[in-house]
């Protein structure tokens, strides 16, 4: 358990980093650094964009998985790393 | 025979004609050809309609006879036999007798038991030229057939020849009458009288023949006896059926208009209302720790950590080319770099050969711009003209774009000022600072429609001119409004000496009796600071004080003033007039030995100034609610120092001019002084003696907030503020005194600075260091004053004022006024290199002084060591002698080694 939050701690303290949020496969979140309002947010919103990322990934190569999904926004690069069970997300500011 | 032939030709009808004509003329091919044609004539010989023409009759044998044959028998096809002489009688005994010899061959053999029969002596053989029985010959085999064919044509012809001939004349006989029923039909159709006719007489008298007629018009039609009519009438009992009707039919589409009545929906608002699933705590717990997590998070790091630290690297989403193009475009397009003149104002009334001391700008109005004029006297002079100066008031002078010639409004000072302010909560409230030391209020709130109305240019008077009656015009409606102040701070308390700046202090915080800054509830600006070169910093409150000391004198003083008002002046500040004593005064001793500084300028830390002046008038957020109800100051009070609470992230430090040209960075938070229970402030931090007269302009940087201008007597300086060692640049000395500066409000690394000769030097520290960027000359006066400001983003004016009374309104070009991209981090990081650069060469100080004491510890050293011993100079030639050989030998080597020597040569001879 403790690597876990080794590791959270160690992407949370990243250069720009606004906040990160561990989420489960229906989208309830687990962990979260960012307030309750703007967490839940964030999970309703991701998931279902992920879930639209992953189908297009597969609709092209059925063999294919989604594994990792990057968003840039004018202020903000939102994060997801997929996986079957779980979300991770991640909003980072950029450097400048 | 010729006759038998063509009868026979007739008898057998004309019918066969065509077809023996076509068997004939085939009769001459061979034999194979006339296979062919044959089986046909034949054919149509059998199908023809005569009945003597069928098969060959019984007793007609065809046969072919060759020519070999027919030259035997004489029967040569058309010469003996022909188509007239067709017939040939054979002897019997003539064919037989050719069977017997020929055998075989003979054409007979088929046909010799007829021979043998044949009765007669003699067998008719017929040339069938014709071919109508299928051979060129036939044998007729009857005796009777015979007769027949060549005796019985005599008797058809015979009858012809007597129809040939003309028959004689009969008259025709005329027979009996064979009725045949058509006498009834004849009798039907004939006229017969059936009655008897009937006789009229008509007889007339005889004159009246010829009589003269007289005609005249009679109506046929108006008595009915002239006429008989038989008008048509319905006949009730006729009655036919219509047995057969004629109708037409066209076959058209249906048009069918049909329509229905919907069920209208509205639209109608429903919402759901719902909160996300949450997990428990125990329930995130649980999962926290599960396996499936860990794996998962460690499996994803790695991707993420690659992920943002790409991000940090650098960004990959720079439009390098738009960003590149950006500078481009500003570089060479506008020329115009000259501050180019837009307006200036000078009243001959008021401001002539008055010095104008400060300008400001009006924060929210635009356009509207506020100057202050004091006299040119200097402190002889002024005693010496104190009479007059007694008489005439000083001014503020407020002007607005519209009307160049008529400030908008006046307002009356006690005294000449040299400095003052616009509360940034409540731009109707300016303060100033005279030159008796006293500090002044004023409310332009009666007049600030006014002055809105006039920046959009109309109506300048037309009011007054409406609401007036003639007659009982006041002759002064026209003029300007003169405007006393509200306040004066008290004559003992304040300043004792002219009040040189005067700031407002954020609305952040306030500053509490007890001297630190605390938290200030009510948002609004309400605490000014003011400095005077008697050595004092002042912080006043412009709320009625908790415990007024001294209210009797002081109130009655102040009703006694009231008196002799003439214009009406809110009551804005009435507690405060003449009763206000600072809140807290900051003593400045001096660092190193007695004395105190005497401020000239200062620059807060926490300045609220910078922050909104360099903003335009959109950015200006007054707070409108409290101002249309109207802040009473009256009723604010200071608040008790226990209750409010303290903040700490307000610096309480701040950085004066003074007179002698110093730089000093002094701490205003009061501290209580255990031993003796009094608050005093802490000493100065730092001082610095830069410049060669007293510092007219202490101005932080609007863009970066630790760099700090000051200028003063011929040079000016850039500092940052944590740095102790000294200036980060330091101008030389200029040709002029440098009477003023400013920074500008748009670009970080550019300033303007005014000097004594109305010019005005822009320097840009990006384009050039050592020297102005620009210079231009405004006026022939000194500049006393320089003041930017943002109208709009097209249109950046600068405010300059001088000694003669004119404020020139100039408009600062593109190139002046628009930032290079990044310009404010260059513009930063040229002022980190500078830093790094003093370091530099304070570390080099440092190592230089080392390095020369080091230098002169070994002169020293050097000094007190024994001389050696001279060497005599027969041994220095032994010794330069060797030393030449060896070098010799050790050229020789290297030669060698390279290859330009070889070995085994004759040596070099000696030198």
């Amino acid at each position: 358990m403790s690597e876990i939050e080794e590791t959270l701690k160690r992407i949370q303290s990243h250069k720009g980093v606004v906040g990160t949020i561990v989420v489960n496969a229906q989208g309830i979140p687990i962990r979260t650094t960012l307030d309750n309002s703007t967490t839940l947010q964030y999970t309703a919103l991701l998931r279902q964009i992920t879930i639209l990322a992953r189908g297009t990934v597969r609709d092209i190569d059925p063999q294919n998985d989604l594994t990792f999904l990057r968003m840039r926004s004018k202020k903000h690069e939102v994060m997801v790393g997929v996986d079957k069970d779980f979300l991770f997300v991640v909003v980072q500011a950029p450097s400048e | 025979m010729t006759g038998k032939g063509s009868p026979k030709a007739g008898a057998k009808g004309s019918a066969s004609r065509p077809k023996s004509s076509s068997s004939a003329g085939s009769a001459k091919s061979s034999k194979s050809a006339k296979g062919k044609p044959k089986p046909s004539a034949g054919k149509k010989e059998e199908a023809a309609p005569p009945a003597s023409e069928c098969a060959p009759p019984e007793d007609i044998f065809p046969l072919v006879l060759t020519s070999k044959t027919q030259e035997l028998f004489q029967c040569r096809a058309d010469e003996d036999l022909t188509q007239e002489n067709p017939y040939k009688l054979l002897r019997k005994e003539d064919i037989l007798l050719d069977i017997k010899t020929r055998g075989v061959v003979s054409d007979f053999q088929p046909f010799k038991q007829l021979v043998l029969d044949y009765p007669e002596e003699e067998i008719l053989l017929v040339y069938d030229r014709d071919f109508k029985y299928g051979n060129n010959f036939y044998l007729v085999g009857s005796e009777e057939k015979k007769e027949q064919i060549l005796h019985p044509p005599e008797a058809s012809t015979q009858e012809e020849e007597e129809e040939a001939q003309e028959a004689p004349y009969k008259p025709p006989e005329s027979k009996i009458w064979i009725s045949l029923g058509s006498e009834v039909e004849i009798e039907d159709e004939s006229v017969k009288d059936h009655r008897q006719k009937i006789c009229f007489k008509i007889s007339r008298i005889r004159r009246e023949f010829g009589a003269p007629v007289k005609f005249s018009d009679h109506s046929a039609v108006k008595e009915k006896e002239n006429y008989a009519e038989c008008p048509s009438y319905p006949d009730k009992t006729f009655n036919i059926k219509q047995m057969e009707k004629n109708a037409g039919i066209q076959a058209i589409p249906m048009l069918v208009e049909a329509s229905t009545q919907t069920k209208w929906k509205y639209p109608k608002n429903a919402c759901t209302q719902y909160s996300a699933q949450e997990f428990s705590d125990e329930e995130k717990q649980k999962l926290f720790t599960s396996k499936s997590l860990k794996d998962f998070i460690n499996s994803v790091s790695i991707r993420f950590e690659i992920a943002l630290q790409q991000n940090e690297i650098m960004n990959a989403f720079i439009d390098d080319w738009k960003v590149l193009g950006e500078e481009e475009s500003s570089f060479g397009g506008k020329s115009d770099t000259h501050l180019k003149e837009y307006q200036s104002f000078t009243d001959l009334h008021f401001s002539k050969n008055k010095a104008v001391s400060f300008v400001n700008w009006h924060p929210s109005i635009p356009g509207i711009i506020a100057v202050a004029v004091t006299e040119k006297y200097s402190f002889e002079e002024r005693i010496n003209f104190s009479a007059k100066l007694l008489l005439t008031h000083a001014l503020i002078l407020i002007w607005s774009f519209s009307d160049p010639i008529h400030p908008q409004l006046l307002l009356e000072c006690p005294d000449d000022v040299y400095c003052f302010e616009f509360c940034p909560s409540d731009p109707s409230i300016i303060v100033g600072g005279c030159m008796n030391g006293q500090i002044a209020l004023w409310d332009i709130s009666p007049h600030m429609e006014r002055l809105q109305s006039t920046r959009t240019g109309g109506g300048k008077h037309a009011p007054a001119k409406a609401t007036s009656l003639p007659g009982f015009e006041d002759p002064h409606a026209n003029d300007t409004p003169v405007m006393r102040y509200c306040a004066v701070s008290s004559i003992e308390g304040g300043h004792k000496a002219p009040v040189t700046d005067v700031q407002w202090l954020p609305d952040y915080y306030e500053v509490s009796r007890l001297g630190t800054p605390v938290e200030n509830s009510s948002g609004m600006c309400l605490q000014i600071m003011t400095c005077s070169p008697d050595c004092t910093v002042f912080i006043w409150d412009v709320r009625t004080p908790k415990a007024p000391l001294t209210q009797m004198t002081d109130r009655k003083k102040a009703e006694e003033k009231r008196l002799d008002i003439l214009h009406e002046i809110p009551d804005t500040f009435k507690h405060l007039d003449l009763t206000w004593k600072p809140l807290i005064k900051v003593a400045l001793p001096k660092l190193d030995g007695g004395g105190e500084y005497s401020p000239m300028k200062f620059s807060l830390v926490d300045s609220h100034r910078d922050t909104w002046m360099h903003g335009s008038v959109d950015k200006f957020h007054p707070k409108t609610e409290k101002l249309e109800g109207g802040i009473d100051y009256a009723t604010l009070r200071v608040p008790s120092a226990k209750n409010l609470k303290g903040q700490s992230d307000v610096s309480t430090k701040f950085s004066l001019g003074t007179e002698d040209g110093e730089l000093v960075y002094a701490d205003w938070k009061m501290e209580k002084d255990n031993d003796t229970g009094k608050l005093s402030s802490s000493k100065p931090s730092n001082c610095f003696v830069i410049h060669d007269g007293l510092l007219n302009t202490v101005q932080r940087s609007p863009f970066l907030k630790d760099i700090v201008l000051t200028v003063g007597g011929w040079t000016f300086a850039i500092w940052k503020e944590d740095i102790m060692s000294g200036p980060l640049l330091q101008s030389c000395c200029s040709q002029k005194r440098c009477t003023v500066g400013h920074w500008s409000i748009s670009r970080p690394g550019v300033f303007f600075i005014g000097k004594e000769d109305g010019s005005i030097d822009i320097w840009d520290l990006l384009e050039k260091t050592h020297e102005p960027s620009q210079t231009q000359n405004i006026c022939t006066a000194p500049i006393t004053c320089i003041k930017p400001w943002i109208m709009s983003s097209r249109q950046h004016l600068l405010a300059v004022s001088d000694e003669q009374g004119t404020v020139y309104i100039l408009e600062i070009p593109w190139t002046i006024r628009h930032p290079s991209n990044n310009e404010k981090t260059s513009v930063s990081n040229y002022f980190e290199r500078e830093v790094k650069h003093l370091e530099y060469f304070e570390a080099r100080k440092l190592f230089r002084e080392k390095e020369k004491r080091e230098m002169e510890a070994d002169e020293q050293k050097r000094k007190t060591e024994a001389v050696p011993p001279e060497k005599t100079t027969e041994q220095l030639e032994m010794e330069r002698k060797t030393e030449y050989e060896e070098y010799l030998e050790m050229e020789k080597k290297i030669l060698i080694q390279v290859g330009i020597l070889q070995e085994a040569e004759e040596p070099l001879p000696a030198v």
